[in-house]
């Protein structure tokens, strides 16, 4: 492989793994979603130093020129990502669908308990209907996103 | 720890229902200071039903979050409602509540701010675990002890008592898979202290344990990546005796 190629696939995949870590480290990217992340660095990073295994991965899939290979393999880890992410946005669909369909109902019994059998209007403390999103969202800003809101 | 001091008993339980109605039961025997709060972390069988019928407070949660959520609902609820004292004990009736009492003790005579029960203080009891989660608990032993410049025997136990300040902490961050070892870590760079005294633990009553050996590779990598990069940041998350009392990182990005 050529020296200028080899030199900026490794400058490469090395700033890669220096983000993920540094993302890591300043609480941006949860430990759970940089393994792989790390893994593609890693696996990139060491095809790039190590440029005799390229070529005989270049040579058993049939490349010609060894770079191109890396960009097989680095294709590869790209799909594998994607295809994470997209089991992991499906998870957080139907978790978001739970927690939407769970507050349907906790509303509609806070606003039973507010306005008895009468319809009037109890003086609540829970303005549930009005002030909803302001709540949310203020919530959301207070403490980290996986910390249930408690009401007393 | 005066009187008329709050005590809250948190078991963090996902299909637990072989064994959460004793575990209760025996909270409530040894250990009557405690009020019981049960985490049901999104079980799909009976355990919120026979843990409210054995006596306890039931939070559910409406999808499984994995134990370091569940465990973390428990310090917010604790922080919510102003207790003192938190104890972790596990819901698959590990933990013997007999020994809470001494943990309080401990925590009491040495003043510190956490007090873990280890299973490998002892020497007359030999912990029943595959030598492969074994050993991943010595690999975490010996890094945690070397960092924390203490020994460390066993990081992986879940019967831990903490005090209001650990709950104020813990209640605004704590991790998620395998938590109590990067627990110890968050511990140590926020100055809190912490001590282990040996406890007797049960072989599990029932269900599996929420970390099977298939990805147990998987929870090692994850933690060992959590540690040292934990080593890198060093600093304070939560500022636990400043008058910015929400000087929290942001946690992650939206």
């Amino acid at each position: 492989m050529q020296a200028r190629i080899q030199l900026v696939t490794i400058i490469g995949a090395a700033v890669l793994l220096l983000a993920v870590l540094e993302m890591v480290r300043r609480r941006r990217l949860t430990e759970r979603y940089a393994l792989l992340w790390l893994f593609s660095a890693c696996v990139l990073l060491a095809l790039a130093i190590w440029s005799g295994a390229l070529a005989k991965i270049s040579h058993a899939i049939g490349v010609i020129y060894p770079p191109n290979a890396l960009f097989f393999v680095a294709i590869g880890c790209i799909i594998l990502l994607l295809l994470h992410f997209s089991a992991v946005v499906s998870r957080l669909s139907d978790q978001s669908e739970t927690l939407a369909q769970r507050m349907a109902l906790l509303e509609e019994r806070l606003r039973r308990k507010e306005r008895p059998l009468d319809g009037e209007p109890s003086p609540g403390h829970l303005r549930v209907d009005r002030h909803n999103d302001d709540w949310m969202a203020s919530s959301r800003r207070a403490g980290s996103g996986r910390q249930p809101h408690h009401q007393r | 720890m005066g009187e008329g001091s709050l005590y809250l008993a948190v078991v963090p339980a996902y299909n637990e229902s072989e064994t959460i109605a004793s575990v209760i039961h025996a909270l409530r025997a040894h250990a009557p200071r405690f009020d019981t709060l049960v985490i049901d972390d999104g079980s799909t069988d009976e355990t919120d039903v026979l843990a409210t019928r054995a006596g306890a407070k039931v939070l559910r949660h409406p999808f499984n979050l994995g134990i370091g959520g569940a465990v973390q609902t428990g310090f917010v609820y604790a922080r919510e409602h102003g207790y003192d004292f938190l104890a972790q004990v596990d819901g698959d009736g590990q933990h013997d509540s007999v020994e809470l009492e001494r943990l309080i003790a401990t925590m009491d005579e040495e003043s510190v701010d956490v007090v873990c029960g280890s299973r490998f203080l002892t020497s007359d009891y030999r912990y029943p675990a595959p030598i492969s989660r074994r050993t991943g608990i010595h690999i975490f032993a010996f890094l945690l002890s070397r960092i924390v410049g203490m020994r460390i025997s066993d990081p992986t136990s879940g019967f831990r008592l903490y005090n209001r300040r650990a709950i104020e902490l813990f209640a605004r961050h704590y991790p998620h898979d395998y938590p109590e070892v990067e627990a110890v870590l968050i511990l140590h760079h926020h100055r809190l202290r912490m001590r282990e005294i040996p406890v007797r633990m049960f072989v599990r009553g029932g269900g599996t344990s929420s970390i099977g050996t298939g990805k147990s590779a998987y929870y090692m990598a994850k933690v060992l990546l959590a540690l040292f990069v934990g080593l890198g940041r060093g600093r304070m998350l939560v500022d636990l005796d400043g008058d910015a009392r929400m000087r929290v990182e942001q946690p992650i990005a939206p």
